[in-house]
């Protein structure tokens, strides 16, 4: 492994991290830093959100995300699969609306309570 | 006239953190009044991850973290109106809302917290050169569009503006099918988060132009094309250095400011931020009038705006308790060199342990002191390493360093000195 | 066959569309916009000038003249606000009191009520004015005036009287046919006895569809800031510096909705579309204004804007019968004072020329009155509450600057003129026209225009016919 300096995007203080060739995190504030680090630079993964039309809602569509991070490469493989499906109202935050989002194992869910809206 | 303890201008984040302060502390006779057809807020716009790490130590979606503050809410049985305007308030404490359902609604408050929020600065705002075509929207209106209408504002995009708003927006329109050509941001630096540097423009290869602007904007109708331009240290546009993109879309993160109207009409006195200016307590210049959240002064973390509006909640219920009274004595609190705004302008010592100082650096720093000086000697020097203008500073001063609680408070950056 | 087409839906067309109105006489209005009064009528300074500094005896000066002292009855019948609030001009150095005094004795040729005022008067009028000021010249019967529910209002009172408007009718040709026009636009053909040539900055490429005429119109632009309100009575009246050859200079002003406008610049322009801004030319009207008005609070500039004058080579309103046909009348390089003088236009216009052509009948059922607008910011809690009783979308806030309620926006929408854009409703209602721009308000009132039309969200456009606001739907769940 090339030694790499990157952005922590674990949270929003947004540490500047230096990974080195065996792997070495220095520079994290928290743990979680050290693990991103690690899986920055074997194989990078992202959290996707996007949206999911719904019927009978207030809204046209029902907010989602993935239930983890998956890896970043299928993010528009993701999208392409979330995209082809729809809801019905009432959903609830947390409903599993994809399961095994691209093949990653974690699952897609929806972030907000959508009740039915005549 | 009804009469209500405590009136919460606001169902957002701050809103609803602030009732459940006051809830706890005591008042329950609350009415937050929301002008949304739901609670929540921005918050139900902003569908993207990273929200609650401090507060639920957990990274939730925007409407996640909105949702917990609902329920948190509703389980106290805290009372709301929904799509109901603010019109009025006055120096009395008398709120007029006006609604479809309700018509218009006079309540005498013994307490009114403000938690409107703020708005996005505008094209007109900054008077962008050249034409004004359609295709020129805030990331606020492309967001709402896409995330709740379902609707994209263009294919090719150009975004003015490093503001987070922005940043996610790349990402998110990317993600939708758009091409994002790039960003353009009139500082040296980026104004939004570092992990969205990363994780909404590099992750795209998304360019980013620092100091850079929009020089001019092409198009009769609908934008046809921009043209981009270097800046030199005073901000204008260096000619010979202008790129221009053929985009549909120009889309706008430059600044958010707090939508303090209602209270700036009454003359309440606002401080640097252009929210109200309050004391250690939240409190403004007029008695009773509380203010927390983004209309008092921007965050960038709703983290931080949920903390900020309990304990304003916490300070309006004491109050309404007849526990919380203005003090003779107290700090004027001024930001010094190098420092943008500080929250408080006022200090009125308490028996609290520790004082809360936030605020904004200018411009980003390194080896920095951020030095409080307290009636012409210093008090306290917190050095820091880094110090960015995007990340709002919380430091938490112990009290007993502010000696009578008299005089004047000056925060300022120091730059240390090499050895 | 119509009796009249009148080409252009500015303030001087709607004007003349509603003196005309009043007779037994089928009136077509062709407009090449998407609304009505959408180009120079729209991007003005919005007064409503005295008429003391046109030269005396000219057109411009009789017509501003009597165009302001039908102000008041105009705006009350077409329920426009207007604020007779007077005008200063005002001399900063000693050696600009003489022209004072030239303005003083160019007012009472023109009949206007003026006086001059000494620099404490003037201070004690204006707290904010340039403490260095020398005096001023004030009068009393200028104004202001808003200039969108103007000529908006002056087309609908028009339709309502039975005109017909087209929009989005730009004329490519006009052709005489025995005793009519053949009018040829990009959409149809239209006949007509009498064609109008109100085209604005267009004037002469109309009127030279027709002959060869020896006048022509280059757009002279002016840029301004728009204010938020942020006080009232920041400045009290319209205030001028000396006017100049490059017009009457940088002025600082109220409008009638509380904002204050700064501007305008002066420059030719070869484009008569160009409305585009400028960062220098604005920099200079901001260094120009504080001559005036030393501490003008630019933070809270909400917008920057720009219109095209239509002015003509000949220095004054060219009001009159073409020389090749009597039937064809040329109403065109209305520039400053134009505004004001439109309805003394559009009476003359009627009167005057149309009435030597065609028989002018009155019309039994004619009337002058617009339907009020109910503005909910301009009434009292218990008002609102009546009217909200009886129709509960006027308690629905849509836009929380400038509180516009839905109830606001549907009337506009139930209303003779047309309503194709999200900015038609902001000209009319106000929607938007505050410190967020319509950065919340818009995109819900995207959604309720593509709703209320029955079109798709695409469809909607900001301004222009294809100002589309979004691009496409996301397509999620469809397959």
């Amino acid at each position: 492994m090339e030694e790499r300096d990157l952005i922590c995007i674990v949270c929003p203080r947004g540490c500047h991290l230096h990974v080195d060739k065996d792997l070495n995190v220095t520079g994290n504030f928290c743990p979680r830093g050290a693990a991103y680090g690690k899986q920055e630079v074997t194989n990078p993964t992202r959290v996707i959100t996007s949206t999911v039309r719904i019927e009978n809602a207030l809204l046209p569509l029902c907010p989602v995300r993935s239930n983890g991070a998956i890896p970043k490469g299928k993010l528009f493989e993701a999208m392409k699969e979330i995209d082809k499906i729809s809801l019905k109202a009432p959903v609830k935050i947390g409903d599993v609306v994809i399961h095994d989002l691209v093949g990653s194992g974690v699952d897609l869910i929806a972030t907000r309570d959508m009740p039915v809206v005549k | 006239m009804k009469e209500i303890s405590l009136v919460i201008i606001g169902g957002g984040s701050a809103g609803l953190a602030a009732a459940v302060g006051a809830y706890d502390e005591g008042v329950k006779d609350i009415l937050i009044i929301e002008r949304s057809p739901y609670l929540g807020g921005i918050l139900n716009q902003c569908i993207h991850n990273g929200f609650g790490l401090t507060e639920f130590k957990e990274e939730l979606s925007g409407p996640e973290f909105a949702d917990r503050f609902i329920k948190q809410a509703q389980e106290r049985n805290i009372p709301y109106v929904l799509e109901s305007t603010v019109l009025e308030v006055t120096k009395d404490k008398v709120v007029t809302y006006t609604s479809a359902k309700e018509g218009v609604v006079k309540i005498q408050a013994k307490a009114i917290i403000m938690a409107a929020g703020c708005y996005e600065r505008s094209a007109g705002a900054i008077g962008i050169p050249g034409d004004r075509p359609a295709g020129v929207l805030t990331a606020g209106q492309a967001q709402l569009l896409l995330n709740q209408y379902g609707y994209m504002v263009g294919k090719r995009v150009f975004i003015l503006g490093s503001g987070d708003i922005g940043l996610i927006m790349a990402r998110r329109l990317t993600l939708e099918g758009a091409k994002v050509l790039g960003v353009a941001e009139i500082m040296p630096y980026s104004n939004g988060l570092n992990r969205n540097m990363v994780q909404c423009l590099e992750d795209y290869n998304i360019p980013l132009y620092l100091s850079h602007t929009v020089s001019r904007v092409y198009g009769k109708e609908r934008v046809e094309k921009i043209e981009i331009s270097k800046v030199d240290e005073r901000m204008r546009p260096i000619k010979g250095t202008e790129m221009t993109f053929d985009v549909d879309t120009l889309i706008l993160s430059i600044g958010l400011i707090p939508n303090n109207t209602l209270l700036n009409n009454i003359g309440i006195p606002t401080g640097r931020s252009r929210g109200c200016a309050v004391d250690n307590h939240y409190e403004s210049e007029f008695e009773g009038f509380f203010a927390c959240g983004n209309v008092l002064h921007v965050h960038d973390l709703v983290d931080n705006v949920v903390a900020e509006s309990r304990e304003a909640g916490k300070y309006a219920a004491r109050y309404i308790q007849g526990q919380l009274e203005k003090k003779q004595d107290r700090i004027h609190v001024s930001a010094g060199d190098g420092i943008g705004y500080v929250v408080p302008e006022y200090v009125a010592l308490d028996g609290s342990k520790t004082t809360a100082f936030k605020f904004r650096v200018r411009k980003p720093s390194k080896n920095v002191y951020i030095t409080y000086t307290l009636n012409g000697n210093v008090i306290k020097k917190v050095f820091k390493p880094v110090i960015i203008p995007s990340e709002m500073e919380i430091m938490n001063i112990p009290s007993e360093l502010l000696g009578e609680g008299k005089g004047e408070l000056s925060v300022s950056l120091v730059q240390k000195e090499e050895n | 066959m119509k009796h009249v087409i009148i080409i252009g839906a500015g303030a001087v067309g709607s004007f003349i569309a509603r003196s005309l109105s009043r007779y037994q006489l089928d009136v077509l209005v062709l407009e090449k916009e998407n609304d009505v009064g959408d180009v120079t009528s729209m991007a003005n300074s919005a007064i409503a000038h005295s008429g003391y500094d046109p030269v005396p005896g000219t057109k411009k000066a009789y017509f501003n003249v009597r165009g302001n002292r039908m102000m008041p009855q105009v705006t009350e019948e077409l329920d426009v606000p207007f604020m007779q609030c007077g005008t200063l001009t005002v001399a900063i150095e000693d050696q600009q009191l003489p022209m004072l005094k030239e303005l003083l004795e160019r007012s009472k040729e023109n009949d206007v009520p003026a006086q001059i005022l000494s620099a404490n008067e003037v201070r004690a009028m204006e707290p904010n004015i340039n403490p260095e000021v020398k005096g001023a010249l004030l009068c009393p019967t200028g104004g202001i005036v808003n200039p969108f529910l103007l000529t908006c209002n002056a087309m609908e009172n028009a339709m309502d009287n039975g005109v017909e408007l087209k929009l989005n009718e730009e004329v490519v040709s006009i052709e005489k046919v025995d005793d009519h026009f053949k009018v040829t636009t990009k959409n149809g053909v239209y006949e007509s006895k009498v064609v109008i040539n109100a085209a604005g900055l267009y004037s002469d490429k109309i009127a030279a569809m027709v002959e060869d005429i020896d006048w022509s119109i280059r757009p002279r632009k002016g840029e301004y800031y728009v204010l938020d309100h942020f006080e009232w009575n920041f400045v009290n009246h319209v205030l001028f510096p000396l006017p100049s050859e490059k017009g009457k200079g940088i002025l600082v002003t109220m409008t009638t909705s509380g904002n204050y406008l700064v501007g305008p610049s002066s420059e030719w322009v070869d484009d008569k579309d160009d409305v585009s801004t400028d960062s220098l030319t604005l920099a200079n009207v901001k260094e120009q204004a504080k001559m005036l008005v030393p501490n003008i609070p630019f933070q809270h500039q909400i917008r920057v804007y720009s219109g095209n004058r239509a002015t003509p080579s000949t220095h004054d309103f060219i009001i009159e019968n073409s020389k090749k046909y009597p039937e064809f009348i040329n109403v065109a390089g209305i520039e400053s004072p134009g505004l004001v003088s439109s309805p003394a236009i559009g009476e003359y216009v009627a009167k005057e020329l149309v009435g030597k052509l065609l028989p002018l009948e009155e019309k039994k059922d004619y009337n002058p009155r617009v339907r009020k607008h109910l503005r909910t910011i301009e009434l009292s809690d218990e008002e609102r509450k009546a009217l909200i009783a009886k129709n509960p979308d006027y308690g629905h806030m849509i836009c929380q600057c400038e509180r516009v309620s839905l109830g606001e926006i549907e009337d506009v929408l139930s209303r003779s003129v047309p309503i194709n854009s999200i900015k038609a409703i902001k000209k009319r209602t106000r929607a938007g026209f505050g410190r967020c721009q319509g950065g919340f308000c818009q995109p819900i009132i995207t959604m309720l225009l593509a709703q209320k039309k029955g079109i798709d969200v695409t469809k909607v456009a900001y301004g222009k016919k294809d100002s589309y606001i979004v691009d496409h739907k996301v397509t999620k769940g469809e397959n």
